[in-house]
């Protein structure tokens, strides 16, 4: 056991700080920081275009995506490497958020099922960040109950012709392409009849409205498809075979959302820290105290668990579903932490100005924010499924749609 | 970097978790909870045998000096098992409270007979119903003599030496008393198998420990050490019992089908698994801080204190509710769990007092 570099570790993590030192946009430094939980601060300039700016750059001295090959734009780099580039990256970080479904989540999806020209042609350009892709899963009626979805693919000579509706589509409005779950076979069990393809945002027939959202933000959107045309070249995996591929997706998934999570821990802290109560300073308050020591050891603890997953991908080993821990924690931590400021402050923690509340008003923010982390990317209740089934062996939920074809299903329009 | 434990580790882990599967099965633990002796003396005897007490201790003082990340492995198996020996008194707070401030001669003195087993060690720190403060020490220490009442004396009526807090005209200290002479009276705790003792010092000849006046200082920095090996059997503790009620949640039938089925029940384990994931990476992390006298040594041992705690309080209560009614019989195994964790639980002061010694360690904490 050793948390400290090995002396290659060390001149890997100097390499990359000179780098970032020399390169780094560091106009962009003081607004990061004021970033609010689930926005991305970059002062006057539009966000996507500096974080494309700045992910070009990486790539082009082979800094992006670095443990990709490097046939792909990576670097080749190791698990471990990878650790010390996203540490030593720190806030300039916060602008690679646009990419992390493309890279995170398609990007694996592609390299799994994609043909080596596609993976040739389509991952330098996710790499660099010059194209953004975006992940067409969540439909209306199928959200926790993915394999519920109804979105159609019909063969049409050698091209799929898709009708349906996408919903919770983080990203489709600045995105080039997407990867797309659809069913192609109504008359067999929901999970058997789905195929999975990728398509370009800008095909015809696709329209994609904004979500406002319970905060007021619109991160979403709803994608619709109207006899939108994808040749067969564009499958990812067989026919009757996207729930496999899917899987791939949602593992990377849990493992791009629930890593370097925020936990609303930092941002606490700043806040009692100052803070005055009736009783005297917030963070000599033993109940203040109580809690943030609780909300410490929960933040330390999935750190340290991210750096164990590591250790395990280093040395080959596949991080398996535990990895759901890390979402589950922070998202009910990071709206409690939230409610916890908002009543330490009394009326003052109502204040959404950044201009006058505390630290750009980032904890209410996220009071509004976290809602929605508890939902995405596999709600609470979901992600306490995956470890009772598949981290502690219980057995499934009876299900009442077990064996039907999924055209047999009762819905809510059937009852 | 590398956050695991090394495969020569997982070996002595092994070793031990065969011995105590062996030798300590939950019967031995029922031997001693229900009174037909006062600890498991052949366990204790065999753990010896495998060098397990000196795993720390320099060889220099007798000890096999394979330093704290086995010795922590061994604290996971030996909370695993609820293994009913004094491992914990003599070995993470006695025998580390005399390496720590121990002059030569003492440590030539204590320490081989502690690392063989030869000798029995406790801390003596409590003396009524409130946890002990720094003000509050009337036990005291006067030209060599001590006199006074320590109330709940885990392992006191098996214990061959006492590390005991003290107050003396300097302020505090820690001394060491022989126990062949004190009185000694069993006292009824919560887990029966913790040999508990009212230890009465009446003129008791004693040993001072290091400098005098430094004794509160001296028993956090071994408090914060000894956490984090209880910390590790804690989450022994608190794996097994999680393991019992996934076992019992497959195994039961109600309503036509297996109990584990159900949400409510499904999504409870969750909850105790990442509590118990969280306080393993934590005990994780302190561990190499312990081994390498990490200059946040002191936050990392309070963070896997606070963690080790909840998951341990969390996995005890919760593995009760998985058995239902069964589970709150005599003849089930869950109240052993449950009473243990609370032991552990309070055996270095209460969760309350290590949440407030986590916020003390976090850089940049107002005074």
């Amino acid at each position: 056991m050793d948390f400290t570099d090995t002396q290659d570790e060390a001149a890997f993590r100097q390499t990359a700080k000179q780098w970032i030192e020399a390169n780094a946009p560091v106009h962009l430094a003081e607004p990061l920081t004021q970033s609010g939980f689930g926005s991305t601060r970059t002062g006057d300039l539009d966000p996507i275009a500096e974080a494309k700016r700045w992910q070009k750059t990486k790539a082009d001295a082979g800094w992006a995506c670095i443990q990709w090959p490097e046939a792909y734009g990576g670097r080749g780099a190791s698990p471990i490497e990878q650790v010390i580039w996203n540490q030593e990256e720190g806030i300039y970080s916060k602008l690679t958020g646009t990419f992390i479904i493309g890279q995170g989540m398609c990007a694996p999806t592609l390299m799994a099922y994609a043909s080596e020209d596609q993976k040739r042609h389509y991952l330098p350009k996710l790499a660099s960040g010059e194209e953004i892709w975006c992940q067409l899963f969540s439909e209306p009626q199928g959200g926790s109950d993915l394999a519920g979805l109804r979105t159609r693919a019909e063969k049409d000579g050698d091209q799929w012709v898709i009708n349906g509706q996408k919903i919770w589509t983080s990203g489709a409005h600045y995105s080039d392409y997407g990867i797309l779950i659809t069913r192609t076979d109504p008359e067999v069990a929901k999970h058997r009849g789905l195929t999975m393809f990728f398509l370009d945002m800008r095909s015809e027939g696709v329209e994609i409205r904004p979500i406002k959202q319970a905060n007021g933000d619109s991160g979403f959107n709803e994608v619709f498809f109207t006899d939108v045309r994808i040749p067969d070249s564009q499958r990812l995996g067989g026919i009757g075979e996207g729930w496999k591929v899917a899987l791939t997706t949602l593992m990377n998934e849990r493992l791009a959302i629930g890593g370097g999570i925020s936990t609303g821990f930092p941002e606490i802290k700043a806040l009692v820290d100052t803070l005055p109560l009736a009783s005297g300073q917030a963070i000599d308050d033993p109940a203040v105290r109580s809690k943030l020591a609780d909300w410490y050891a929960k933040s330390a603890g999935l750190k340290n668990t991210g750096a164990r997953a590591m250790s395990a991908l280093s040395k080959g080993e596949i991080p398996g579903p535990e990895n759901s821990i890390g979402k589950l924690v922070a998202g009910g931590m990071m709206q409690d932490i939230a409610k916890f400021a908002l009543d330490l402050q009394g009326l003052g923690g109502l204040v959404t100005d950044p201009e006058i509340a505390r630290s750009q008003a980032q904890l209410q923010a996220m009071l509004m924010r976290s809602p929605a982390v508890r939902i995405e990317g596999g709600t609470d209740q979901i992600l306490r499924n995956i470890i009772a089934e598949r981290v502690l062996g219980l057995p499934e939920d009876m299900r009442a749609d077990k064996g039907l074809a999924f055209n047999q299903i009762p819905t809510s329009e059937s009852k | 970097m590398n956050f695991d434990f090394s495969s020569e580790h997982r070996m002595i882990q092994e070793q031990v978790q065969r011995f105590l599967s062996d030798q300590s099965p939950l019967s031995v633990h029922r031997a001693v909870m229900e009174g037909e002796q006062l600890q498991a003396s052949s366990v204790w005897k065999g753990m010896a045998e495998m060098g397990l007490q000196g795993t720390a201790i320099p060889e220099a003082y007798g000890g096999v000096g394979a330093g704290y990340l086995p010795l922590c492995l061994v604290a996971q198996e030996l909370g695993a098992a609820l293994a009913p020996v004094p491992f914990s008194s003599s070995v993470y707070l006695a025998s580390e409270a005399i390496g720590l401030y121990g002059s030569d001669a003492q440590k030539e003195n204590w320490l081989p007979k502690l690392a063989n087993g030869e000798l029995i060690g406790t801390f003596a720190v409590a003396e009524n119903l409130a946890e002990i403060t720094e003000s509050h020490v009337s036990t005291a220490v006067k030209d060599g003599a001590l006199n006074g009442t320590k109330l709940v004396v885990p392992h006191g009526l098996v214990a061959d030496i006492a590390v005991v807090l003290a107050s003396s005209a300097d302020g505090l200290c820690l001394v060491v008393a022989p126990l062949d002479g004190v009185a000694r009276k069993p006292v009824d705790v919560i887990d029966p198998t913790l040999a508990a003792a009212t230890l009465d010092f009446e003129n008791t000849p004693v040993e001072m420990l290091g400098a005098q006046g430094k004794g509160w200082s001296q028993f956090e920095t071994v408090l914060h050490r000894a956490a984090v090996l209880f910390a590790f059997e804690q989450i022994g503790g608190a794996s097994r019992a999680l393991d019992m009620a996934v076992d019992y949640a497959k195994d039961r039938f109600a309503f036509g089908r297996p109990i584990g089925s159900f949400q409510a029940l499904k999504h409870m384990m969750a909850d105790m698994y990442v509590a118990l994931k969280l306080a393993e990476s934590n005990a994780y992390y302190a561990a190499w801080a312990l081994e390498n006298n990490a200059p946040d040594l002191h936050l990392a041992a309070a963070t896997a204190r606070v963690s080790a705690t909840q998951a341990s309080q969390l996995c005890a209560r919760d593995n009760i509710q998985v058995h239902g009614g069964m589970g709150f019989t005599w003849a089930y195994d869950c109240h052993l769990f449950y009473r243990r964790a609370n032991y552990l639980s309070v055996a270095l002061g209460g969760l309350n007092r290590w949440e407030d010694r986590l916020i003390e360690a976090l850089p940049g904490a107002a005074a």
